[in-house]
C-alpha cells in the first residue's frame, strides 16, 4: 500500500470516462491516500437520476430514484461486439423480404413493372445484407463454418439456414429480370426459373424478416431479451414498411397499389408493436426512450407515422409517393438502428441488469425463508464480516 | 437445455459423452482471497494469454477491470466501511479476511479517526455453466461441452461471428480485438478450465497456484458440500454477509460449474443478483416470432386482394 498508488489514482482521475463518472469509489484522490471516505461509502452503489414516469402527459411525476449496487458501475452483461453492420443487416434482410413478397404478388397479379423493381430491390438487399453480415465477422475468412451445424438453441445458425435458402432464389428471380443484359444461353437457362424461384423465396421470406427479431432477443441483453414478444412484430411491421416505401419509389403509381397497401399495414404494425413493447418491457423500456437511441426511435415513429399519413392522402401522386416512401423506408431504418442502441446501451448500463434481477432474488428469497442460510445476507448493510460480536 | 435435476455427470452425458468423468469445477472462497492476483498471471502464463491492457482505473487494487477476451481470471478489490465490531479471539485468526484492517498509512499530525474498514477481494472467472448460453448461440460448434462438463471455445472453428458475448449472462467471453499478428484474435475467448491441463490429470492453473486456497477445484459435486460446509461453519461464527453464488442446480443457469462463496450481495461484485440463460425462452421466441411471419404473409396478400 505504497502512497505512490494514490498518486496515480489522482493522476488517473479526471481522465475517466463519463460512464464511470456515475459512481462514488472512482471520485476522491485524496481517498487514496486516507482511506475510505464517507462519500465513496459502501463501494459502488449507483444511483442514476430519477426517471420519468412513462406515458405521463404532463410530464412532472418522477418516479423515486433507483438505487442498486454495482461494481464501479460497470456493466454486468457485454454488450455485443456488433457495430452498424447488424443494424443495416436488419433493414436490408426486411426489405428483401417484403420485396420478395411483392415481387411475388407483383408476378401472380401481372404487374410486371412492380415485379421487376421489387426483385432487383429484393436481390440488391439481400446482396448487401450478405457482405454485412459477412464483414462483421471477427474472421471473416471462416464464414463457411456456420454451415459445419444446424442448431436449433442459435437463431444464428436457422438464419444463416434460412439465407442460404433465400438467398440463391433470390438471385434466380432477379436474373429473369436481368435477361436482356445477360448472354442468351445463360438467359435461356435462367428464364424459366425465375418465377418458381421467386415464388418459393416468398415463402421463405417472412421467416427472414421475423427471424432477427430471434436473433436479437436470444440474448442477456436486457433491452433485447425483454422485449422478445413484441419484436417479431416491430420487425415484420418494418419490414413491410421499408419494402413497400421502396416500391413506392421505384415503381409508377399506377402498379403501386399493393405497395402502398403493405407499406401502411407494415407501418401500423410497427407502431402498435412497438407501443405494446414500451408497455411491457418494464425497467428496460426506457433504454428505447432515453439516449441516442431513444432519440432514433423517436424519428422512427415520427418518419413512419408521416410517411403512412402522406400514402393515405397523396399516395396515387408520383412525387408525394416517393416522398411518402423514402420517409417509410427511413423511419423503418431509425427503428432498426434504434432497437439496435437501445440494446447496446441497455448492455452497457448496469442499472438494466442488475435492478430487476435483485427484485427476483429478494421475492424468491422472501419466498425460500429461513431454508436456505443466505436469508441472512440479504440485508444490505456493509461490516457484515466484523459481525455482531 | 439439458436434464438438470440428475447428477453432475450427466451435463456431458447430455452432450454425448459416454462414460464421463464427474464433472469439474472451481469453489472460490473469497473469504480467504487475499488479492495477490497469482491467479491472473498464472492464468495468463499457462494459457499464453496476450495482455489485456496496462492501466491505472482507479477502482481500489483492480487495475484489470473485468473478464474479457484476454482476461480469464479477474480479481475484483471493494473498499467498505465495516460497521460491526471486530471479531475477537479465535474467529479472527481462522478468518484472514475479517478482521479491521490498519492499512498503516503514513499520516501527518494525529491520527484521524477512521471508521472500520474492509476489502471484499474475489477472483472471478467463466461459470461454466449448466445452460450455457454461449453453447446454445453458437452457430458454428466452436463452443462445446467438454467429457468434464466444462464449456471451451475451438480456437479453430470459431469465426467470430460475436453471438456468445451478449448471451452470456455474466458478460464472461469476449471477442478478442488486438493487431492482426495477435494471438487469435477476431475470436471469441475465454476460460477454460484449463482443459489441456485436465485431460494430464492437472489442477487449473489458477487453483494451483492460489496460495490461500480460495480457489478451488475439484469435482462439482463434492465441491458444492464443501461449500455449503464452508457457509455454514462462517455462519457459525456470525459473519452475516456470507453467501453462497452458483451453487443451486435449480438456479436460472441451472448451477454453475464454478461456484463463489461471497460476503456480500453478488452484484456488489459485479456478478448478476439472479442470471436466467436466455435460451429458456427460446422456445416462446420462436413461437412468437412464427406468428409474426404469419402476419407478413397475412398482410402481403391482403396488400393484392384488392386492385386499385
Amino acid at each position: 500500500m505504497s502512497p505512490s498508488r494514490g498518486a496515480g489514482r489522482a493522476l488517473m482521475g479526471p481522465s475517466r470516462g463519463a460512464g464511470r463518472a456515475l459512481m462514488g469509489p472512482s471520485r476522491g484522490a485524496g481517498r487514496a491516500l486516507m482511506g475510505p471516505s464517507r462519500g465513496a461509502g459502501r463501494a459502488p452503489t449507483s444511483q442514476p437520476r430519477g426517471r420519468r414516469r412513462r406515458g405521463s402527459g404532463d410530464g412532472a411525476p418522477v418516479v423515486p430514484d433507483v438505487t442498486f449496487s454495482s461494481y464501479y458501475g460497470r456493466p454486468v452483461v457485454k454488450a455485443s461486439p456488433w457495430e452498424a453492420d447488424i443494424p443495416a443487416y436488419l433493414l436490408l434482410g426486411g426489405v428483401a423480404a417484403g420485396s420478395s413478397l411483392l415481387a411475388a404478388g407483383a408476378d401472380l397479379s401481372d404487374r410486371p413493372t412492380l415485379r421487376r423493381t421489387a426483385r432487383l430491390s429484393a436481390f440488391a438487399a439481400i446482396a448487401l445484407s450478405f457482405a454485412a453480415l459477412v464483414h462483421d465477422l471477427g474472421r471473416p475468412s471462416r464464414f463457411v463454418n456456420m454451415l459445419r451445424v444446424a442448431k436449433p438453441t442459435s437463431p444464428m445458425s436457422m438464419g444463416t439456414w434460412l439465407l442460404s435458402a433465400y438467398g440463391p432464389l433470390v438471385g434466380l428471380a432477379a436474373a429473369g429480370e436481368l435477361r436482356p443484359w445477360l448472354p442468351r444461353w445463360a438467359g435461356r437457362l435462367l428464364g424459366p426459373s425465375a418465377r418458381p424461384a421467386g415464388l418459393a423465396a416468398s415463402a421463405i421470406a417472412p421467416g427472414v424478416a421475423a427471424y432477427t427479431a430471434v436473433l436479437l432477443a436470444d440474448t442477456a441483453t436486457p433491452a433485447w431479451h425483454e422485449s422478445y414478444r413484441e419484436l417479431p412484430f416491430v420487425f415484420v411491421g418494418s419490414a413491410a414498411a421499408s419494402a413497400g416505401g421502396l416500391a413506392m419509389i421505384s415503381t409508377p403509381v399506377a402498379e403501386a397499389g399493393p405497395a402502398r397497401r403493405l407499406a401502411l399495414i407494415g407501418a401500423c404494425l410497427e407502431l402498435a408493436a412497438e407501443q405494446r413493447m414500451s408497455e411491457s418491457a418494464g425497467l428496460a423500456a426506457e433504454a428505447f426512450e432515453t439516449g441516442p437511441a431513444g432519440r432514433l426511435v423517436t424519428a422512427g415513429k415520427a418518419l413512419t407515422a408521416a410517411g403512412a399519413l402522406t400514402a393515405v392522402v397523396a399516395g396515387r401522386r408520383r412525387w408525394s409517393a416517393a416522398v411518402a416512401g423514402l420517409a417509410l423506408f427511413a423511419g423503418s431504418a431509425c427503428t432498426r438502428f434504434g432497437v439496435f442502441e437501445a440494446g447496446q446501451a441497455s448492455a452497457r448500463d448496469p442499472k438494466y441488469t442488475v435492478v430487476p434481477q435483485r427484485e427476483r432474488a429478494d421475492s424468491a428469497n422472501a419466498q425460500r425463508v429461513v431454508a436456505s442460510g443466505n436469508e441472512l445476507a440479504d440485508h444490505r448493510r456493509a461490516g457484515d464480516l466484523a459481525g455482531d460480536q | 437445455m439439458s436434464q438438470l435435476d440428475e447428477s453432475d455427470r450427466s451435463v456431458a452425458e447430455d452432450a454425448g459423452w459416454a462414460e464421463p468423468p464427474a464433472r469439474k469445477g472451481f469453489f472460490t472462497d473469497t473469504s480467504v482471497c487475499i488479492g495477490c492476483k497469482a491467479c491472473e498471471v498464472a492464468c495468463k502464463e499457462w494459457n499464453g494469454v496476450p495482455d489485456d491492457g496496462f492501466n491505472l482505473l482507479g477502482t481500489s487494487y483492480d487495475n484489470t477491470g473485468e473478464l474479457g477476451a484476454s482476461t480469464w481470471r479477474h480479481v475484483a478489490f471493494i473498499e467498505q466501511p465495516a460497521t460491526g465490531v471486530p471479531p475477537q479471539g479465535e474467529t479472527a485468526g481462522d478468518l484472514p479476511a475479517a478482521g479491521p484492517t490498519q492499512l498503516g498509512m503514513p499520516t501527518v499530525g494525529a491520527p484521524p479517526a477512521r471508521p472500520d474498514f474492509r476489502w471484499l477481494m474475489s477472483s472471478d472467472v467463466c461459470k461454466h455453466c449448466t445452460e450455457a448460453a454461449c453453447l446454445d448461440v453458437c452457430p458454428t460448434g466452436s463452443l462445446f461441452r467438454t467429457e468434464f462438463g466444462t464449456v471451451v471455445v475451438q480456437d479453430d472453428i470459431c469465426n467470430g461471428c460475436g453471438y456468445c458475448v451478449p448471451a452470456c449472462p455474466f458478460g464472461v467471453i469476449d471477442r478478442r480485438v488486438g493487431d492482426a499478428g495477435v494471438k487469435n484474435v477476431g475470436i471469441a475467448q475465454k476460460c477454460t478450465l484449463c482443459y489441456d491441463r485436465l485431460r494430464a490429470d492437472q489442477m487449473p492453473a489458477c487453483a494451483q497456484t492460489c496460495p490461500t486456497e480460495s480457489i478451488q477445484f475439484g469435482d462439482v459435486e463434492q465441491l458444492r458440500e464443501r461449500a455449503a460446509n464452508r457457509l455454514a461453519q462462517l455462519q457459525a461464527q456470525g459473519v452475516e454477509g456470507a453467501r453462497l453464488y452458483g451453487h443451486d442446480p435449480d438456479d436460472g443457469i441451472g448451477g454453475a460449474g464454478a461456484m463463489f462463496l461471497l460476503l456480500d450481495q453478488p452484484e456488489v461484485y459485479g456478478l448478476p443478483p439472479a442470471p436466467v440463460v436466455t435460451t429458456r425462452d427460446l422456445p416462446d421466441m420462436w413461437k412468437k416470432a412464427g406468428w409474426a411471419a404469419l402476419t407478413l404473409a397475412a398482410a402481403a396478400i391482403a396488400s393484392f386482394a384488392g386492385r386499385s
